[in-house]
């Protein structure tokens, strides 16, 4: 055990502090010779915002776009475990990487169509089931009754909890034996469940984990979403004779629709490039029969060492993703509020 | 709306029959019992005994319970440790990313100037990069900086991905700000600069606060950089310790429940206090500036 001394403490604070004053001097150089540039020299008329977007800037990128620039060097390199220094970069070994990704097993056994499939079909089961089971509780909360608050906070704990506690106690009651999901099976009068040993079992275990984590949010978005619709719609529809389920259908989902799209959009990348929940309950395993797009390029690069190739793995989930953001916001006008000023 | 009435989906809901409340309040009950049943069963495996760690009892409070697990856990395992490595990281990504973020939102507020749909645009699109997919130029360019297994390492990798959220949240609290009050600070002689930093920032300490709670949560509960950027025991943050706790299941399950629990009493009440903030700043997709 390593005690937490005096020693240790001053050492964290003199390292915040000095790369604060790094930060601090590094932002008022720049903003020196931004002015120096753009307002003496350039006379521009907008000098000023430019000064205050310049270390934002800056930061984002040195470590968004630069990064990103730099994987796709990388996916043309042979990188790995023994040519961590003296790699070297070419064409020819990008096209090997790129058609390493789509010809040979990802880890060791399993290959990228089965990855994105499953992937896939963990992203569409994820997301349906947070939207029907938060839409369920939205609208059963969405009405007046007794200790709704006390409901309302005890839904939201899951989402509440930080993801890794909940994710390795998960793996905790998926355990054959001690686990408390098993124990409850027996009672039940029965067979215990394999969670964590077979394929199959693992994957639902961390659907069913990745399922309890997500309702929540999908429900305070939805609730609040329920909430904002005039009760005179209904008064309305309910004069016209419209039954509980057609006002359901041409009131409520409609005047949905702009808190549900993001809300999926959202749900949709999150749960598409989850990590924590696959590795941390089953570790892709067994037999990396649960590894998903995200985990299998994790362990690709940090477990096998193959960085060259796990570069180009990552820019060919990063256009699968951005094909689908494109194509949805497209169809449904997502985001278009955001930026219509 | 009328007043008096609490808005419904269906409108006979305001009339529900007994028989309906009752089939209503037994799905929410059964519902929150599922939401909570494996919190309290963190909570009744970390005041087990040790020689009961591993038992197949299921009753909350275990048989002869005992905080001798927490003991163990805090005075024979690093858990200060990690919990001091993870507010290290955690509080200077949040004052780094706050000093970026603070007055580029207000650049982005104030002037219309060439770039500025482009650039609000471009920083929403950065939130959608999977985090998994920098990881690896990042650990490069840290391990070649000499920056590994390094508290500044760690904050810098951190700080700069909350940024345009924070900007996102600054720049709509800026918007509500009257320009008045600049600009009565402008006819009185102040620069911009001074305005800004007399007049707007001490407004916006809501926001800043807000924007620095978000940044500093995502840095506290963060797993897959802080496995990759650590190795060194000494330099854990609490995920990492914990995981490495919960690979010896047989013996540290218990310690491991009562590092949960201390580390998700203080998240779970803080959340539900910012929860209704944590929302609006999630959904800003939808919002209209």
């Amino acid at each position: 055990m390593i005690p937490l001394t005096w020693d240790i403490v001053a050492r964290g604070l003199g390292e915040i502090g000095r790369l604060l004053g790094i930060v601090a001097v590094i932002v008022v150089v720049l903003e020196a010779l931004a002015y120096l540039i753009l307002h003496r020299l350039l006379k521009y008329k907008y000098s000023l915002p430019f000064m205050l977007l310049l270390p934002a800037l800056v930061g984002v990128m040195a470590l968004i776009i630069y990064p990103f620039g730099f994987n796709i060097y990388l996916a043309f390199s042979n990188m790995n475990m023994f040519r961590f220094k003296d790699f070297s970069v070419g064409l020819s070994y990008g096209i090997t990487n790129f058609l390493d990704v789509f010809r040979l097993p990802v880890l060791q056994k399993v290959t990228f169509f089965q990855l994105l499939g499953r992937t896939i079909l963990w992203t569409v089961v994820n997301v349906v089931c947070h939207v029907l089971g938060g839409l369920g509780l939205a609208i059963l909360l969405n009405r007046p009754m007794r200790g709704k608050g006390v409901y309302r906070t005890l839904l939201v704990v899951p989402w509440a909890l930080p993801q890794v506690i909940s994710a390795l106690a998960w793996r905790g009651e998926f355990h054959f034996q001690y686990g408390f999901v098993n124990l409850m099976l027996e009672r039940l009068g029965l067979r215990p469940v394999p969670w964590l040993s077979d394929p199959r079992w693992a994957f639902v275990a961390v659907v069913l984990v990745n399922v309890w984590l997500g309702i929540p949010f999908m429900m305070v978005v939805l609730l609040g979403g329920l909430q904002s619709i005039s009760q005179e719609y209904y008064d309305a529809a309910q004069i016209d004779g419209a039954s509980g389920w057609q006002q359901f259908r041409s009131i409520t989902m409609p005047l949905l629709k702009p808190v549900l799209t993001p809300a999926v959009i959202l749900g949709v990348v999150w749960t598409f490039n989850n990590f924590n929940v696959i590795y941390l309950v089953t570790r892709g395993g067994p037999m990396e029969g649960t590894d998903l797009l995200v985990t299998s390029m994790f362990k690709a690069v940090f477990e096998f060492y193959r960085y060259g190739f796990g570069a180009a793995y990552a820019m060919v989930i990063f256009v699968f993703l951005f094909i689908f953001s494109a194509v949805y916001l497209r169809l449904s006008g997502g985001f278009k509020g955001a930026w219509e000023s | 709306m009328r007043t008096g009435s609490r808005r419904s989906v269906f409108r006979r809901a305001r009339g529900d029959s007994p028989a309906k409340r009752a089939v209503i309040h037994a799905v929410l009950i059964l519902a929150c019992v599922m939401s909570v049943y494996p919190f309290l069963r963190v909570v009744s495996v970390s005041l087990r005994p040790s020689n009961q760690l591993l038992s197949t009892d299921l009753a909350l409070i275990p048989p002869g319970a005992s905080l001798e697990n927490y003991r163990a856990l805090i005075f024979e395992r690093d858990f200060t440790i990690w919990l001091w490595n993870s507010l290290v990281v955690s509080a200077a990504s949040v004052l780094v990313g706050l000093m970026l973020a603070a007055t580029a939102a207000y650049a982005f507020s104030r002037w219309k100037f060439p770039g500025r749909r482009q650039g609000l645009l471009f920083l929403l699109t950065t939130q959608m990069i999977p985090a998994g997919m920098l990881l690896l130029p990042i650990y490069i360019m840290v391990v070649r900086l000499k920056l590994f297994n390094t508290y500044t390492g760690m904050a810098i990798a951190y700080s700069v991905g909350s940024v345009p959220f924070s900007i996102w949240i600054l720049k709509g609290y800026y918007d509500t700000i009257p320009r008045e009050l600049e600009e009565a600070a402008l006819v009185d002689g102040a620069s911009p600069l001074v305005a800004f930093y007399r007049v707007v920032i001490p407004l916006s300490t809501p926001a800043l606060a807000i924007a620095g709670l978000f940044s500093f949560m995502t840095a506290w509960n963060d797993y897959m950089m802080a496995r990759v950027m650590l190795q060194k025991p000494n330099m854990f943050t609490w995920p990492v310790g914990f995981q490495k706790l919960m690979d010896q299941f047989q013996t540290a399950w218990g310690q491991f429940a009562a590092a949960s629990v201390l580390v998700a009493i203080p998240a779970l009440a803080l959340f539900l206090y910012s929860s209704k903030w944590l929302v609006s700043g999630m959904t800003l997709g939808g919002v209209k500036e």
